[in-house]
């Protein structure tokens, strides 16, 4: 029975999507059924999929250096990915209406070409294109690029903050109406002076003409995923989309009120932020065998080697000599500013390593938990564990309770590992009137509810300081 | 009659290479930016045989001045980014070879190698790249990160050396791209469950290039592509980019008007490339410009009116040629005695052009027995008669072969 109110208020329209399985122990290559995390045809699989099922968007991480621990190439998990615009313009042939979002730094590209490359996908989705926004300012990654370096944590949002500020102007440099193409008249351009810019700061001195006209949205769709205050800050002021990690009920609610009540010191409305947890789920035929299922799933991906090598990222120490079935080591993590893992969003690392480490051997000594099921207790659990209707229940209820706006899902198996969510449980969100049954629009701000952006007031849009 | 069937490519820009093209009854200016138009003209290719497309791109809009816009409005101005079209193509066809240009002066190695091998996993070892040097001072300041030089085209000492170094910076270029898609061997991901591990590190190899322009460690985030290493087409116009072509292409573009030219060029490149240890097929294509109608006069009323549009002369580094499928036919078979293995056909107006290409000057060349009737199965470079290279990283290469 759908219902048009949920307890007097109006019923949120969920926004869902699938997040391409990414090179760490989430993703379960052991599987049978793992596919190739390189072959076009898992990335069209699983596109495809969501597209049949009504997804908002297409979600592809990136890391632009092999991970390392211990300094040898860290072999445990998928290793290698393509190149996040190439796959994601293949895709665009594939698909109609799912939205393509990537993850592109902003530290390791320039914004003359993250301009063109995204105004060219945005062209040729006919305005699907989404880009989260990431920096990264490890020296590490740096070694794979001209501008390597380091820059201070704290620094990082201002620099990004400006690299969008650089990209923006660039968008704007081109109003939209500009070709005319008047075969009569020899009239290809009503003006002379197409996508000039100039933007000037601390960190980007540019200025010329933007090869590219605007595309169908305007710009792509800005994604955020960051965590700090600076992070939720720059969201608020920028983004249209924001990429948590807060799934559970009561820091979701607490994540969801921060960022929301934020917006308003941008002159921005609430609906003008969307908030979407990464989430990971286990689906079976009842709840007894989703959570079997889930705990299946949870040793899995916690093989004893890689149970080592988890514990060595909080320990930040060599620990192959410990017994995975043994409990967890009896001293302190080495702390220090030189890690052990390389190459890993700052976002994953421990922040208090030696609280963490204590409450880990509390527990283990506890609940009598071998090192390697600690790590599957603490680590792994799926956000969303049950049957189609308990995962439906759930899902939508953290809508409406405003915990998010939706879900940015990512299977454990590539590239099918989110057919059975498309087959069982979007049916059950669209029988409750919370989720489409067709897209309404075109453009992934259609999808969530954007509305469109106006043309710049001016031909020449002049951004800097 | 010749002995070597013909390679042929069609290059993709815009509406045409004429300026005024786009004004043509046939033209579809309108379209040049979405994807609808560039999957209708790379499945024409393919649907007359064609070895490859190669798609035109820059870092500045397009522009008479060798130094900043000109703001003309009676021109195409704007493009998409040519990997992305050639990629979005991809999927869609299935047997055409994919060459986008990419610059690699402003860019960072490291992401043209990934893009390029992705071109190749998406197309199915299908993909190539025409690396391009910009010279342009505009491209500059686009990307602020280096001193501004001037006119390129002013033939002084301070230019010459300004053009030396972007070449061999291209050289750095190349070779960094082309060692990160060797950093993966062909079987680093085992999978082997037992021990856990994904890929086996030992076949994921450090590239460690340490250059004047930039140093890249390695490995690519990328796995080997299919084809092992993409097909490089350069553009070689004079001796600086000659060397650099002959040296990092696997098929070089030269613009002769004339067989003695085109000889020598070929022979230069040729030696070059022995000097530089390269084997293999030397794969050395003339360009040329080329109108095509029924009857030489048509041809040449439709040219007549593309000048008169356009108000300037025509100009290009290619030779131009005007005129009917049967003498294009003449033509090509007379350059290829010259050495050229190929040919890249720039349509002076797109569709028409190609559409002149694929209806009447392949079957004109088929009938002389100078070119293929049929696809056959395989990569972009078995089609070229390249060997999909051993790993230059492999240390288990012989147990493989």
């Amino acid at each position: 029975m759908t219902e048009q109110t949920v307890r007097g208020k109006p019923r949120k329209q969920i926004h869902l999507a699938a997040h391409f399985p990414g090179v760490n122990n989430t993703t379960v290559w052991s599987d049978p059924a793992a596919g190739s995390h390189i072959d076009f045809s898992s990335f069209r699989h699983l596109a495809q999929t969501a597209e049949r099922a009504k997804f908002d968007f297409f979600f592809l991480a990136e890391g632009l250096r092999l991970r390392e621990q211990g300094g040898q190439i860290y072999d445990l998990d998928v290793v290698g990915r393509p190149d996040t615009f190439t796959v994601l313009a293949a895709l665009a042939a594939v698909t109609e209406r799912l939205g393509l979002a990537g993850t592109i730094n902003s530290t390791f590209n320039e914004p003359y070409e993250v301009a063109r490359q995204f105004a060219s996908l945005d062209h040729l989705s006919a305005g699907r294109a989404a880009w989260n926004v990431v920096t990264s300012w490890d020296a590490f990654t740096g070694e794979n690029f001209r501008r390597g370096g380091f820059l201070p944590q704290d620094e990082r949002y201002g620099r990004a903050q400006h690299f969008l500020d650089a990209a923006f102007a660039l968008f704007d440099s081109w109003r939209g109406d500009e070709i005319v193409a008047d075969k009569e008249t020899g009239e290809f351009l009503v003006r002379p002076e197409v996508g000039t810019f100039r933007h000037h700061d601390q960190h980007f001195d540019i200025s010329g003409a933007f090869t590219t006209p605007r595309s169908p949205q305007g710009r792509p769709v800005i994604f955020q995923a960051g965590d700090s205050d600076e992070g939720r800050e720059f969201a608020a002021a920028t983004a249209d989309a924001i990429f948590t990690r807060h799934g559970t009920y009561e820091a979701g609610r607490a994540f969801y009120a921060d960022v929301k009540g934020r917006l308003g010191r941008y002159g921005r409305r609430h609906d003008q932020l969307v908030v979407l947890p990464a989430s990971t789920f286990a689906l079976a035929d009842t709840d007894a065998e989703a959570e079997e299922l889930g705990r299946e799933v949870r040793l899995a991906q916690v093989s004893p080697a890689t149970a080592i090598k988890l514990a060595e990222q909080l320990w930040n120490t060599d620990l192959s000599d410990l017994d995975p079935d043994g409990p967890p080591p009896s001293f302190d993590p080495v702390v220090s500013d030189e890690l052990i893992s390389k190459g890993r969003a700052s976002v994953r690392m421990h922040k208090d390593p030696v609280a963490t480490a204590r409450e880990w051997r509390a527990r283990a000594e506890a609940e009598h938990l071998s090192l390697r099921e600690l790590v599957v207790e603490t680590t792994n659990r799926q956000n969303f564990v049950g049957s189609a209707k308990t995962i439906a229940d759930q899902i939508d209820r953290y809508v409406q309770d405003d915990v998010c706006d939706g879900f940015i899902l990512v299977p454990h198996i590539t590239p099918g590992g989110l057919d059975r969510f498309a087959d069982e449980v979007v049916p059950l969100l669209q029988e409750r009137g919370s989720f489409r049954t067709e897209y309404a629009g075109t453009t992934l701000r259609d999808h969530l509810g954007l509305g469109q952006l106006a043309a710049p007031a001016a031909a020449t849009a002049e951004v800097g300081a | 009659m010749t002995a070597t069937p013909l390679h042929l490519a069609v290059a993709l820009d815009g509406a045409g290479w004429h300026p005024a093209a786009w004004r043509l009854p046939a033209a579809r200016p309108r379209d040049l930016l979405t994807p609808g138009y560039w999957v209708d003209l790379v499945r024409r290719a393919e649907e007359g045989l064609l070895d490859l497309v190669t798609i035109e791109d820059g870092l500045a809009l397009q522009s008479t001045s060798p130094v900043g816009p000109d703001h003309r409005t009676d021109e195409v101005r704007g493009r998409l980014d040519a990997v992305l079209v050639a990629a979005r193509v991809a999927p869609l066809t299935s047997r055409i070879g994919l060459v986008p240009t990419a610059t690699v002066t402003h860019t960072e190695p490291f992401h043209l190698s990934k893009a390029i091998a992705t071109l190749d996993h998406v197309s199915q070892g299908r993909g190539g790249w025409r690396p391009q040097v910009s010279a342009r001072p505009e491209e500059v300041a686009h990307f602020g990160r280096r001193e501004a030089w001037g006119d390129p085209f002013v033939d002084d000492e301070a230019t010459q050396a300004v053009v030396r170094d972007l070449f061999e910076e291209a050289g750095d270029a190349v070779e960094v791209v082309r060692r990160l898609w060797d950093s993966w061997e062909d079987d680093a991901e085992i999978r082997d469950v037992a021990t856990g591990r994904f890929v086996d590190r030992d076949k994921l190899h450090y590239v460690d290039f340490a250059g004047r322009f930039f140093s890249v460690r390695g490995p690519s985030i990328t796995p080997r592509p299919p084809q092992g290493q993409p097909v490089v087409v350069a553009l070689a116009h004079a001796e600086v980019p000659r060397a650099f072509a002959a040296r990092s292409a696997d098929v070089v573009l030269i613009t002769p008007h004339d067989n003695a030219t085109a000889g020598a060029q070929v022979a230069e490149i040729v030696a070059a490339r022995r000097a530089a240890g390269r084997v293999g097929p030397d794969h050395v294509f003339g360009d040329l410009v080329v109108l095509l109608e029924d009857d030489q006069a048509q041809a040449d009323a439709r040219w007549a009116q593309l000048e008169a549009w356009s108000g300037r002369r025509f100009a290009s580094d290619a030779e131009l040629f005007v005129g009917t499928p049967q003498g294009l036919a003449d033509l090509l078979l007379a350059r290829a005695e010259a050495g050229l293995t190929g040919f890249r056909l720039r349509p002076a107006a797109l569709p028409q052009d190609l559409d002149a290409v694929v209806d009447a000057l392949v079957p004109e060349l088929q009938r002389r027995g100078a070119f293929r009737t049929a696809y056959d199965d395989g990569t972009l470079r078995e089609r070229l008669g390249l060997e999909r290279p051993a790993n230059r990283y492999a240390t288990t290469g012989e147990a493989l072969a």
